[in-house]
């Protein structure tokens, strides 16, 4: 087993988060995992990424060569596009599709959707509607999550565990939010 | 079973925990704060009552691990590559003196500059002071070379330089930790001369420290981190420092078919290079940051076989390595998905929404608008991305202090009013001394400190000079009438534009205050509070 794994946003949007309930879940089904994040000055508002690899044997490089990623999740529609280099040709790209507009020469909204349509396997939802759906409006990443676990290999129940886990202290109604945001992106039908 | 979950950054501080840290002094720089702030979050540290909070800056901070290490402690120091350009002075005596308890200084390099204003290469610097250094590949060898690094100190009374990059320092991933080692009792230096390098004992201690040097080779011809793996296809021989390793092993899932040199540890060990060297017809030299050793194996001549590597385009001079760029220089066949669709637009940083440098930045740009551009000296820090539209207030941003020193210098040259920028953590850091140069020529310089009570950039770490800016102005000689702190808000944007004009046109030292605290900090406050 093996998944490569590019998670992307805009610094702030929480995929972090993300990274963090694959990572215990990981741990939970007692995989081998490296996960690189960016810190420092592009969390300020700027794109972010972090490459998650999970495997049953050893993993080397903490970088997902080009080309070889399985997945990727993005909780922000144009940052989905800018790591298509590394999307393997049948790998899937799970995106959300609300804009988050910080700069003057945001593209329309429009073309990353004709954009999307030119890729194989794509999940385009958008994870903010669903998430104020839910009265959970922090929780979209975990939507976005929700609609990728079907091709993580890794079950289910184990990121709701993780879940649980990370936000635990938190107290139970974050809990209960993040984990009915994962549900309902699990149950997105386009 | 690997029990732990960490950031290479945090492997390094759990390492030197469990290897009996008794104190880690640092200041925040990314990508190396994570090492002190597993420190401060840890239990066990704090059981052990060792020392973690942050110091005003890399040098004050690498004297005080020294001095811990002189009263027999084990003591770290950690920093971002340029702070150790701060540190220099204390790093390069350090060797001289040698240590008493074990002493590691950690570097964290940035090639490719995520978060930095230089790739400069650290391991220049361990040659340069004649320190033994480490490299780990992986967040295991980062933990594991803490326990090694201490023992090794304290065996050779040497310094030990770890040399981490970014990429390892910010990636996560499981770790199988050692048994705990109690820490050091508090004991002095057999030679109590040791340390005191007067001209005639610097001159002896200099001596033993090159008479060192044959046994720290010797050390790293048996490390365990400088590893040989044998090839049958001597056509290519591979000498892989440090993460590179990874990126290696990537490209070969059913083993490398050539001689593998594998190099955790410096001085390189030599006897093991010329093995490689004579074996192979050609050799591959694969380093993240500059070509270190590539430089050495080819000499000033150059060398009589082919050395490939960064030097001769096999792979690019700048920037960090990776799998991709690995596999190019070995001619393997590399896919790639599709090409990044044209309409993705550049997202660089930016101040958050509310931060109060862009209150700041508009009521300077506004008291300036009258006079010709390019007078704002800034420095390191989130008001760095002042140089960015829509602000374009500031004009330089060179190193930690640069902002108030480089406006005297221009000020001095005729170009009044000039006008410095900086925060108030890297005030405290490298500012204050280039402030008593200006009170002591009285240069006319407009001096802002913008106050957001915390080192931000880094996320949101201690201010060494909170609260006592003022004092700190008065106390160095500025004039209390010419010291103004104002509160950047747009509903006091028009006082604040004629205050800063005001200042401006005053021949001499002004310093202004805009203070307000960190948006991004003061959300975590509220949610503290709720909590």
């Amino acid at each position: 087993m093996k998944k490569d794994i590019i998670l992307a946003g805009v610094g702030g949007q929480g995929i972090v988060s993300i990274a963090a309930t694959i990572g215990y879940a990981a741990v939970a089904e007692n995989l081998f995992f490296k996960q690189s994040e960016v810190h420092g000055m592009s969390q300020r508002g700027g794109a972010v990424q972090s490459h998650f690899r999970l495997s049953d044997k050893e993993i080397f490089s903490d970088l997902i060569p080009l080309g070889k990623a399985d997945i990727i999740i993005s909780v922000e529609p144009m940052e989905a596009l800018r790591y298509l280099p590394w999307l393997s040709k049948n790998g899937w790209l799970v995106t959300n599709t609300e804009p988050y507009i910080n700069i003057p020469d945001y593209p329309s909204l429009d073309s990353i959707m004709t954009e999307f349509s030119k890729i194989q396997n794509v999940i385009a939802l958008n994870a903010d509607k669903i998430a104020k759906e839910l009265k959970s409006s922090k929780s979209a990443n975990m939507v976005v999550l929700g609609a990728a676990s079907p091709y993580l290999d890794i079950k289910f129940e184990q990121l709701e565990k993780a879940i649980h886990t990370l936000f635990g202290r938190k107290g139970e109604k974050i809990v209960e939010d993040n984990i009915k945001a994962l549900r309902a992106g699990k149950d997105y039908k386009p | 079973m690997m029990n732990l979950v960490l950031l290479g950054d945090e492997a390094i501080a759990r390492g030197a925990i469990d290897a009996g840290l008794s104190g880690i002094y640092a200041y925040p720089g990314t990508p190396s704060t994570e090492i002190t702030e597993y420190v401060q979050h840890s239990k066990e540290a704090k059981e052990g009552k060792v020392h973690y909070t942050w110091s005003a800056n890399e040098k004050t901070a690498m004297e005080s691990a020294l001095g811990m290490s002189y009263a027999g402690k084990r003591a770290m120091c950690a920093m971002k590559h340029v702070g150790l350009n701060v540190a220099a002075d204390v790093f390069m005596n350090s060797s001289i003196t040698g240590v008493n308890g074990g002493f590691i200084v950690v570097s964290a390099d940035d090639p490719s500059m995520h978060s930095s204003q230089n790739e400069q290469d650290s391991r220049y610097y361990g040659k340069f002071a004649f320190i033994p250094m480490l490299e780990p590949c992986n967040q295991q060898e980062a933990y594991d070379m803490m326990h090694y690094g201490f023992d090794f100190s304290e065996k050779f009374e040497t310094p030990v330089l770890v040399r981490i990059t970014t990429r390892l320092a910010h990636s996560r991933a499981g770790v199988t930790p050692k048994t705990k080692k109690e820490q050091n009792s508090v004991k002095v230096p057999d030679d109590l001369r040791r340390y005191v390098l007067i001209p005639a004992n610097a001159r002896k201690r200099y001596k033993i420290l090159l008479e060192k040097q044959a046994g720290l080779e010797t050390e790293s011809e048996n490390s365990v981190f400088n590893t040989y793996y044998d090839g049958k296809d001597k056509s290519l021989g591979i000498i892989v420092c440090g993460i590179a390793y990874n990126y290696l092993m990537e490209n070969f899932e059913n083993g490398i078919p050539y001689p593998v040199l594998k190099i955790g540890q410096y001085p390189l060990p030599r006897k093991k290079i010329e093995k490689i060297f004579n074996e192979c017809n050609e050799i591959l030299v694969l380093e993240d940051g500059y070509p270190f050793v590539e430089e050495m194996l080819n000499g000033f001549f150059g060398s009589e076989k082919k050395i490939r590597g960064r030097l001769d385009a096999s792979l690019p001079r700048d920037g960090e390595l990776n799998p991709d760029l690995v596999a190019k220089a070995l001619n393997l066949n590399s896919s790639q998905g599709s090409a990044i669709p044209a309409l993705v637009a550049n997202r660089p940083p930016q101040l958050c929404d509310g931060c109060s440098h862009i209150d700041a930045y508009k009521a300077l740009n506004e008291a300036l608008k009258d006079y010709t551009p390019g007078r704002v000296l800034s420095d390191i820090g989130c008001y760095t991305l002042g140089a960015l539209p829509p602000y374009e207030t500031i004009n330089s941003c060179v190193d930690m202090g640069a902002s108030i020193t480089m406006a005297k210098g221009a000020a001095d040259a005729g170009l009044v009013p000039a006008v410095a920028v900086i925060g108030d953590s890297t005030f405290s850091h490298s500012g204050i001394t280039g402030l008593l140069d200006c009170v002591n020529d009285k240069t006319p310089v407009t001096i802002f400190i913008l106050d957001n009570g915390i080192t931000a950039m880094t996320g949101g770490q201690f201010s060494p000079g909170h609260g006592k800016l003022e004092d700190i102005c008065k106390g160095v000689g500025v004039e209390p009438e010419h010291i103004h702190v104002l509160n950047p808000l747009s509903r006091h944007h028009e006082e604040n534009v004629k205050i800063i004009k005001q200042e401006l046109e005053y021949n001499g030292v002004s310093v202004i205050i805009p203070r307000r605290i960190c948006i991004v900090e003061s959300r975590k406050m509220a949610k503290e509070r709720k909590k």
